[in-house]
């Protein structure tokens, strides 16, 4: 972590620099985040062992159903959620839609989506992270769209996925690109790096970074398809240090044992016997979407870049 | 000198940072999620993390009765931030059903210093640490209400007790294993030889 900005040299305290943005991330990994859109939900998440709750109006799968237009949820609804559970609540932004993001600040969220699953604001920019208290986590298809939203701001990277399908199969390539890319940067020399970022369109010191530490300067988290025990593990043997769950959990038969089964088999990712016993009788999963029957424009993932 | 080995309670949360710290201190490091390998360390770290998980995991794969017979027959711990609170006598703020392992006769309560917006750093004095203050990152954490007569406050801010030791169990609302200063660690470690 000594890349990180160090503490200011005043007495006095800061609030909203790296190492906190960064660092809260890290609290919430071998964890499982869940979409939750009304109070109910976030307690039947909290009950199951959920890290945290990104709340929501609507899960993706019904963001799909609906179509139109999605935006940030109402500040009823998310504040609701924040008084009824413990654990942090995360919220989605439209990408570079930063009212929004200041609006979700000024509740008092304790993360922020700038989310794909929105229809994004702005075509161009991504919303300038820096400007924030309240840290934000950016979807990344690969390591050059991971190290831009870093050099944004983002304090967490996760997969895009292609939320509300039920289908991993997005989320699995989209974590086995940033893993291969970095294993890729681990071999190169100091030559090799300015023409790698170059390539990745990416700054030169996080490729840098990236190429010593072996991995992303922040968290790692799956996100988009995961609807079994089984599907979180994968992610987790796969180089995700922990999972988002969307609609895999509310669109299924038996959301809170599902919930518990998943934070299940997240920390014991590496125990199919555990996995096994987490993934009896837990009714129905969520029904799902092949990903390559998808509509160009119903493609989360090319959203942002 | 003996090299203890130290493990890290890998339920959930920064306990890939903890493993390293504790290596810079010159201890075996390793992770430990089953009852078999808690019995295999001299020690044990709770890391930061969600409370509410680490507690609900810790039963639910019986490793909260192990856990708190080896914190009863003596064994050093170190806990942060979420790991104090799994470390206190008493919770405030928690939830009704949160169990707590005990070890130090404290009351903490949980998410003291706010929500994440309210989450900071700040230079902290530790008493029996050398070397100038330590760099504090305090992140949603618990501060400690209030102290029995067995345990010693080893640092406060702003009025009120962050780092507490009684006998071989320490807790700091803090995470020294997100700073690369590995102070902490290494009187935690020598905590540790010293029980050897």
């Amino acid at each position: 972590m000594s890349t990180l900005p160090s503490t200011p040299q005043s007495a006095e305290s800061a609030i909203g620099t790296s190492r906190v943005k960064r660092g809260m991330a890290e609290q919430l990994k071998g964890g499982v985040i869940m979409d939750v859109v009304n109070a109910e939900q976030a307690k039947i998440a909290e009950d199951a062992g959920a890290v945290a709750v990104m709340a929501l109006e609507r899960v993706p799968a019904d963001i799909r159903k609906d179509g139109g237009v999605a935006r940030m949820s109402d500040p009823n609804m998310i504040e609701e959620i924040i008084e009824a559970v413990s654990i942090p609540v995360m919220a989605k932004s439209r990408i570079g839609h930063f009212v929004e993001a200041q609006v979700l600040q000024s509740l008092g969220v304790d993360y922020i989506d700038e989310s794909e699953v929105l229809t994004p604001a702005d075509e161009v920019n991504h919303s300038d992270k820096w400007a924030f208290t309240t840290p934000f986590v950016c979807g990344a298809t690969n390591l050059g769209e991971a190290l831009r939203r870093i050099a944004e701001g983002a304090a967490m990277i996760r997969s895009k996925g292609e939320a509300g399908t039920g289908n991993v199969v997005e989320a699995v390539r989209h974590l086995r690109q940033i893993k291969n890319e970095i294993a890729k940067l681990r071999g190169f020399d100091n030559n090799e790096l300015y023409a790698a970022a170059k390539e990745l369109r990416a700054p030169y010191e996080l490729v840098k970074e990236v190429a010593e530490l072996g991995k992303l300067p922040v968290v790692l988290f799956s996100a988009g398809g995961v609807a079994t025990p089984a599907d979180a593990a994968l992610m987790r043997q796969l180089g995700a240090e922990g999972v988002f769950v969307g609609s895999g959990i509310f669109k299924s038969g038996d959301p809170a044992k599902r919930a518990a089964a998943i934070v299940k088999a997240t920390t014991f990712y590496d125990d199919p016997k555990i996995i096994a016993d987490a993934s009896r009788n837990l009714g129905e999963a969520m029904v799902g979407i092949n990903c390559d029957t998808l509509p160009e424009a119903e493609r989360y993932a090319n959203r942002g870049w | 000198m003996t090299t203890p080995t130290i493990g890290v309670l890998a339920l959930q949360g920064d306990v890939r940072e903890h493993l390293i710290a504790l290596a810079a201190a010159d201890a075996v490091a390793r992770p430990v999620r089953r009852p078999e390998e808690l019995t295999e360390v001299d020690a044990l770290v709770i890391p930061g993390g969600e409370s509410t998980t680490m507690s609900k995991l810790a039963v639910l794969f019986g490793m909260l009765e192990p856990l708190r017979e080896r914190v009863r027959a003596g064994m050093p711990v170190y806990g942060t931030c979420a790991g104090m609170i799994m470390l206190a006598n008493k919770l405030l703020d928690g939830r009704e059903d949160q169990e707590t392992l005990g070890g130090i006769d404290m009351i903490v309560r949980r998410n003291a210093f706010g929500r994440q917006n309210e989450s900071f750093e700040a230079k902290i004095d530790f008493a029996g640490i050398e070397g100038g203050p330590v760099e504090g990152v305090f992140i949603r954490a618990p501060w400690v209400e209030s102290v029995g007569g067995g345990a010693e406050v080893l640092a406060t801010y702003d009025g009120h007790t962050v780092a507490v030791r009684q006998g071989n169990v320490l807790a700091t609302s803090f995470h020294p294993e997100l700073t690369g200063d590995d102070r902490v660690h290494a009187y935690f470690v020598d905590m540790v030889r010293a029980g050897l």
